[in-house]
């Protein structure tokens, strides 16, 4: 990392030459804090101070803010650097630097940092750094590679992922047998005839594979099945058919979609819990969720999504928050499923707060302890029960409240009963042993 | 461009051959394609204000930016902040039409670029061949070059179908507006990439179209989803914000000039209250002005307990978010910000 350009203080007049350089320093900065400034957009940037007059500060921080950021998350960042970069004193320029690029990656860290918060704005270089290191070696022991079992499971994973997933229909059309005319093709086939008319052409809508959320706890009573449950995600994360979502819950609201897009998996385990801030931490499902909902899921994220949540359902915050914020995620998902890793254990009932008032918004409940569970819902996530109907389901949970809930997730476990119907009807091409997500026996 | 053709149409009236071509012009100095007056962001601001639109810093310099540099504006930000709004007045500051293509989920080339108008191709071939031409057009040419030529001319100019992108190209100077982006899919990003930074469309059996000056292109995006990257990248980007109280009523003032100080005042703090209470959809501009425009109706000139819970559905499109505002008692709650903001 060469920061020698933030040696120059950028606010007095520059001459070619240092504008320059100031810009490079300056995109490094960024880059360092978690903005992707790449050099093509340092271009822009320098292509737009010609047109501006560059030692007018609010010129320089908008043509900055309008070239080298491109997410709202972006902005404050942009702006803490900026502020640090372009107002740091003279002598400080250089560690104000260093201190940035250590922040954006204390940002990311999982335990506070022994001297202060990572929001603290006063922290000294020397133990930001060692913190810094700390937590290299806190991942390094919480992502193993996987060994060559947890690959196959993978592996069997991602075999059902390939499955089609639910269908909508699209405004596309294309081409078919029957349908409606297709003017366009009928007319063209007449002109290549030179003007005969010819039989009709027909066409019918496509369909597209529903888009599929998943929303991952990573709290601390969850800390037994976060590593499965995100190798699960990468996995669905990479099917082919469809666009997968991927956000974890804690404390507050990640999305890791973008991590989880590499091919190997322990390069996206290493992504992922680098990019997860609040790994382990408190639940505060209600919050996060109402964040899920207002940044992405209203915006269009759930709209008409397959959504599946994760979690055990312990929550620290207000479990009537919880059951407003699943009520608001029930009316935009076509399909909201809650995996739940203590659904399995005797005696389970879902009494716990959170679990309760979340209840009548699922249209499943299943378990999610174990890899024979997680293919089961994978297989879910597919869509292999779409013929289970939403509403009646719904209407029956609403109706019996939290017995007939109760019963219906009891000894039978009527969610997962239903999944292997599905499983079942679906007619894949999996070897029984893989349809078997009611009765195996469980590591 | 109008005025060289009219030219070239005197020209071949005098004398029969037809003209050369018109040279290609070398693109106009970055200067050139600026309306008098504008020189810096500041000026820009002026002018978007003289056509009712009140912009802030960041959004005069983007759009500055974007006429000088012709580098698309992508602005993205909650409904109802004035994304779609200032395309309209960018056109009229630099006089130029606006084109606006509405996007959706399975938008393809043949709705935002050109399609070939099939059916009249098909009259054209019926109708030549109905008047006998392909052996009496000229009797030196053999069957089959005269079908070589009745087939270029199904695929001539008239028979294109330009949608909203190749309008765009073809009336540059000209601002198009791409709205909601993120509602078509991916592919359709591709497609858009490729025009965007060429600026140029490729017809196969008709040439290249390359307008002289690029269009001003303005996308907007809801964040529905994550527009990608690469997308993004050929634009400036800007996040527009809800504007802060003085601006605000200056817009309502600038928008609706009948309407009272007072009035204005009074509905754009209920509304800057109410976007702070957590709701599900916060309202936009675009619903304070909605809202100033029922109480006119209304005949209100002030803003009281009464008239605001009967017109609450102008602002809050969400049963939650009208209870919670009618829990709120708003008008005390005016009186006092009014009476503490005066």
């Amino acid at each position: 990392m060469t920061d020698g350009h933030a040696d120059r203080p950028p606010d007095q007049p520059l001459a070619e030459a240092d504008l320059t350089g100031s810009a490079v320093g300056f995109a490094h900065t960024l880059r360092a804090a978690g903005v992707d400034a790449s050099p093509d957009r340092v271009h822009a940037f320098l292509e737009a101070l010609t047109e501006l007059p560059a030692t007018n500060r609010s010129a320089v921080y908008w043509a900055g803010r309008l070239t080298l950021c491109a997410d709202p998350d972006d902005l404050d960042r942009y702006d803490r650097v900026f502020a640090a970069f372009f107002d740091g004193v003279t002598a400080h320029a250089r560690s104000t630097t260093r201190r940035q690029v250590r922040l954006g990656a204390d940002a990311i860290s999982s335990t506070p940092a022994p001297g202060g918060s990572p929001d603290d704005d006063g922290p000294t270089l020397q133990t930001i750094t060692r913190n810094a290191s700390a937590i290299e070696q806190l991942r390094e022991r919480d992502i193993a590679d996987l060994d060559a079992q947890e690959r196959r499971e993978l592996d069997r994973l991602l075999a059902t992922f390939a499955l089609p997933g639910e269908q909508r229909r699209t405004r596309r059309r294309s081409p078919a047998g029957r349908g409606s005319v297709d003017r366009r093709r009928t007319i063209r086939a007449m002109l290549a005839a030179g003007g005969e008319a010819g039989p009709l052409a027909f066409d019918a809508p496509r369909t597209r594979p529903r888009p599929v959320v998943l929303l991952v706890d990573v709290s601390g009573s969850m800390s037994g099945y976060a590593d499965a449950l995100l190798r699960f995600a990468h996995a669905a994360a990479r099917r082919t058919s469809g666009r997968t979502e991927v956000f974890t819950l804690g404390t507050r609201l990640t999305r890791v979609t973008e991590e989880l897009s590499h091919r190997d998996p322990d390069t996206a385990m290493r992504a992922v819990s680098s990019a997860i801030p609040d790994w382990e931490g408190g639940t505060r499902l209600g919050v996060t969720l109402k964040d899920f909902l207002d940044r992405w899921g209203q915006r269009g994220t759930a709209r008409g999504a397959v959504v599946v949540v994760l979690s055990d359902g312990w929550e620290t915050g207000d479990v009537a928050d919880l059951g407003a914020q699943m009520q608001r995620l029930s009316r935009l998902a076509h399909r909201v499923v809650w995996a739940n890793p203590r659904v399995a254990r005797p005696g389970f009932a879902p009494t716990a707060g959170g679990m309760a008032a979340s209840l009548p918004w699922c249209d499943q409940l299943v378990e999610g302890h174990s890899l024979a569970a997680l293919e089961a819902l994978a297989r879910t996530v597919a869509g292999a029960t779409a013929e289970t109907s939403r509403g009646s389901r719904r209407r029956r949970m609403v109706a019996g409240g939290a017995t007939a809930a109760g019963q219906l997730v009891g000894a039978g476990s009527a969610g997962t009963a239903s999944v292997a119907a599905g499983a079942v009807a679906a007619g894949t091409d999996h070897p029984p042993d893989a349809t078997i997500p009611g009765g195996t026996p469980r590591a | 461009m109008s005025d060289r053709s009219s030219e070239d149409d005197q020209g071949r009236g005098l004398t029969p051959p037809p003209a050369p071509p018109p040279a290609p012009t070398p693109p106009p100095a970055p200067a050139d394609r600026l309306p008098d007056g504008i020189t810096d962001p500041a000026g820009l601001a002026v002018r978007l204000e003289e056509h009712g639109y009140l912009a802030d810093d960041g959004l005069a310099t983007a759009a500055y930016l974007a006429l000088v540099l012709r580098r698309p504006l992508f602005l993205e930000g909650d409904a109802g902040v004035g994304k779609t709004a200032i395309a309209q007045v960018l056109a009229d500051v630099i006089a130029a039409p606006l084109i606006r293509l509405q996007c959706y989920e399975g938008i393809d080339a043949s709705q935002a670029l050109y399609d070939w108008n099939f059916p009249r191709q098909v009259l054209h071939l019926r109708s030549a061949e109905a008047a006998g031409r392909s052996a009496a057009v000229d009797p030196d040419l053999d069957a089959r070059s005269a079908a070589a030529e009745l087939e270029a001319e199904l695929y001539d100019r008239r028979f294109l179908v330009a949608r909203p992108i190749l309008q765009a190209l073809e009336q540059s100077p000209s601002v198009l507006l791409i709205d909601e982006v993120d509602r078509a899919d991916d592919e359709f990003e591709a497609l858009l990439l490729e025009v965007l930074s060429e600026f140029t469309i490729s017809i196969p059996e008709l040439g290249t179209i390359r307008p002289t000056t690029p269009p001003l292109v303005i996308l907007t995006s809801n964040r529905t989803r994550e527009v990608h990257d690469a997308l993004k990248r050929r634009c400036y980007y800007h996040w527009v914000d809800h504007p802060g109280f003085d601006r605000e009523v200056a817009i309502v003032r600038s928008r609706m000039p009948g309407v009272g100080e007072e009035l204005a005042r009074e509905v754009v703090t209920a509304v800057q209250l109410l976007r702070e209470q957590d709701l599900l959809k916060p309202p936009g501009v675009a619903e304070t002005l909605d809202w100033t425009e029922a109480l006119v109706a209304l005949g209100a000139d002030h803003l009281d307990a009464d008239v605001a819970t009967r017109t609450l559905g102008s602002v809050l499109k969400f049963r939650e978010d009208q209870e919670r505002a009618r829990q709120m008692d708003m008008g005390p709650m005016v009186a006092r910000a009014v009476v503490g903001g005066a």
